[in-house]
């Protein structure tokens, strides 16, 4: 390719860029034609939800529009850290996100490792296979099981009834207490195997040689695991790991809409889920536009940081 | 891929030691009971649907089997509700619009993208990967798609989310290990760039060109959340929205769909859930275990691309 370019275009000083940009349009007229499509999606619906960021600024009026509102500065961002809702969201999304990486992040890794230790292809090909199938099974599902079995006289309570004769029935999924659990513990249940691939994909990668070393040093399949597989997992762990950090401020909202009732919002609205509520729900674009745009902002901030680390620590980085 | 490593561990493998024995053990009943724990809720689901209704009414704890005489009498009524196959209809349409569209989108750009003499090539992949990182969030999208007037329409569905840029990034990664050699002597041949694209670039990343459509397609199906914003007329609504106002139903709009289905028989009501579940969940229970293996390999070519 670089031969080819010096012939066509002999790299000569007083050659303007414009130039050589229309002799390449030219050449590759088909090229930029695709692009085309290309640039018009990504602006309109990419940088077109960017120019309406701006009614976070403003008192947004549907009758004037975007532009035509008033500008009313941070008046939305001070009320929201004036009001209740502020602690709670923030605190709410910061919970589940620190318990997702607490439970959620070693569970996989440890899968992974256990996996490992597995010598029959057929039966470790079929628990990898069972256990990736929920990443598939849509949010509503999972989400109308859940419902199901957290209920009154559903599944877990059953269960508990059958073990305790004394046990009171109660709807799981309205307890306060319980629904961080019941998230965060179906979230495993729908990720582990799926999240474990990157792991298992890491291990099949480790140089035979290295257990063998370990071997013929007398160890046993302790040592293997901690002095070769671990030491093996460990960048993409730290990858894995700094990613969760850069995630640590942003939670899907599907599950939480899904699986919230007015009476755990004190426990499960998200600052994502706020923004729909009041948003989408009770039509305050505006502020709800300040929230999301200032938790966009913070996440914005966290995952840069997050791959600045990253490329510090392990010389491997997002991009 | 782990052939190799086994065997070599078999070689050398040290005399079973009985820490060694009762660590396998554990190891392989852990597994078991993982994948009994993980395929449980689907289970009980599938066994409930075509339980006798009032078996199960009576029923405590976990189902293995069955209950009662086995009917399928609850499928006839979810059937019977026509918002169901309305539902099934509208998502196979959103489907195969949708990835059809996501496909044409992702290999253009991917393919612009991985062309090495393209100027303008930099400044555009700046434009695109930034979207990834920042973008203007649920209302000011919201507020767009309402502008565009394509609110109620099924573009409101589709369009937003033409390219996901993750996808895109696989995809243009595989392009660009085409070796460049057969591209130029494609151009020495006469080729245009449309030439190269259909004839050397798409034939030759047909592999992960399926994986990345499978991301669409499940996508598509499972997703609800813009139609729930976007669409106000029910006759629209895809499957997992009909099946969350049954499910979760906590909205009056909900009751409407229940009442069509629990008519007479109330004891049905009570599997009639299980096998709504069924309905939407088969599609994906039956191709998932011979597509199991490129969604898989998504996830590799993903992980390399670093």
């Amino acid at each position: 390719m670089a031969q080819s370019g010096a012939v066509i275009r002999p790299p000569r000083k007083n050659q303007n860029y414009l130039a050589r940009l229309g002799r390449n349009i030219v050449k590759h007229k088909w090229t930029y034609m695709m692009m085309i499509p290309v640039l018009a999606y990504y602006i309109i619906f990419h940088y077109g939800p960017l120019y309406g960021v701006q009614i976070a600024f403003k008192d947004f009026n549907p009758g004037k529009g975007i532009w035509g509102s008033k500008w009313v500065g941070l008046k939305h961002f001070i009320s929201f850290f004036k009001g209740v809702y502020a602690w709670r969201t923030i605190r709410n999304t910061l919970f589940i996100n620190i318990y997702l990486l607490l439970f959620g992040f070693p569970a996989p890794i440890i899968l992974a490792l256990l996996l490992d230790e597995i010598h029959k292809p057929v039966f470790k090909k079929t628990v990898q296979t069972i256990t990736y199938l929920p990443h598939f099974i849509s949010t509503v599902v999972i989400a109308g099981i859940l419902v199901d079995f957290c209920s009154t006289n559903g599944l877990f309570n059953q269960i508990a009834l059958m073990i305790n004769p004394n046990y009171t029935k109660v709807a799981l999924l309205g307890k306060m207490s319980l629904f961080r659990t019941i998230y965060v513990s179906s979230d495993i249940w729908q990720s582990i195997g799926w999240n474990s691939i990157i792991f298992i994909a890491a291990l099949s990668g480790v140089d035979s040689e290295l257990y063998e070393a370990v071997a013929i040093d007398g160890g046993n399949r302790f040592h293997r695991v901690w002095h070769v597989s671990i030491p093996c997992l460990l960048p993409t762990i730290v990858i894995m790991f700094i990613l969760r950090i850069g995630n640590l401020m942003s939670l899907g909202f599907e599950k939480i809409i899904l699986l919230y009732t007015t009476g755990t919002y004190e426990v499960a609205d998200v600052i994502s889920s706020y923004v729909y509520r009041r948003g989408l729900l009770d039509f305050s674009y505006s502020f709800s536009s300040a929230v999301g745009l200032m938790n966009n902002i913070i996440n914005f901030i966290l995952v840069m940081t997050a791959n600045a680390i990253s490329r510090k620590v392990t010389e491997t980085s997002l991009w | 891929m782990t052939n190799a490593k086994v065997s070599v561990t078999r070689g050398n493998r040290i005399k079973k030691t009985t820490g060694s024995i009762i660590f396998d053990t554990f190891n392989y009943l852990f597994m078991i009971l993982l994948a009994a724990v993980t395929l449980y809720p689907l289970w009980h689901v599938a066994m409930a649907s075509i339980s006798a209704p009032t078996a199960y009414m009576y029923h405590m704890g976990p189902i293995f089997y069955p209950l009662g005489k086995i009917t399928f009498a609850s499928y006839a009524k979810v059937l019977q509700n026509p918002m169901i196959p309305l539902g099934y209809r509208n998502t196979i349409y959103y489907v195969l619009l949708g990835t059809a569209i996501n496909m044409l989108m992702t290999m253009l750009c991917a393919f612009v993208l991985s062309r090495k003499d393209i100027m303008l090539k930099g400044p555009m992949t700046g434009l695109i990967i930034f979207t990834m990182y920042f973008h203007g969030g649920m209302i000011p999208t919201f507020l767009l798609v309402k502008d565009l007037k394509m609110l109620d329409t099924v573009w409101a569905l589709l369009l937003p989310g033409a390219i996901s840029t993750f996808n895109m990034i696989i995809t243009r990664t595989a392009f660009s290990n085409i070796p460049a050699s057969l591209e130029e002597s494609a151009e020495l041949d006469g080729a245009n760039d449309m030439v190269i694209l259909f004839r050397i670039i798409l034939p030759l990343s047909l592999p992960t060109l399926a994986v990345i459509l499978l991301y669409y397609a499940v996508g598509h199906w499972n997703s609800w959340f813009s139609a729930m914003i976007y669409l106000s007329t029910r006759e629209k609504y895809p499957l997992q929205l009909i099946l969350r106002e049954i499910l979760l139903a906590n909205t009056e709009d909900a009751s409407g769909a229940q009442n069509a289905v629990a008519d007479d028989t109330i004891p049905i009501s009570e599997t009639i859930k299980y096998s709504t579940i069924m309905v939407a969940t088969i599609p994906i229970l039956l191709v998932y275990p011979f597509l199991q293996k490129y969604f898989v390999k998504g996830v590799m070519i993903g992980a390399i691309k670093g």
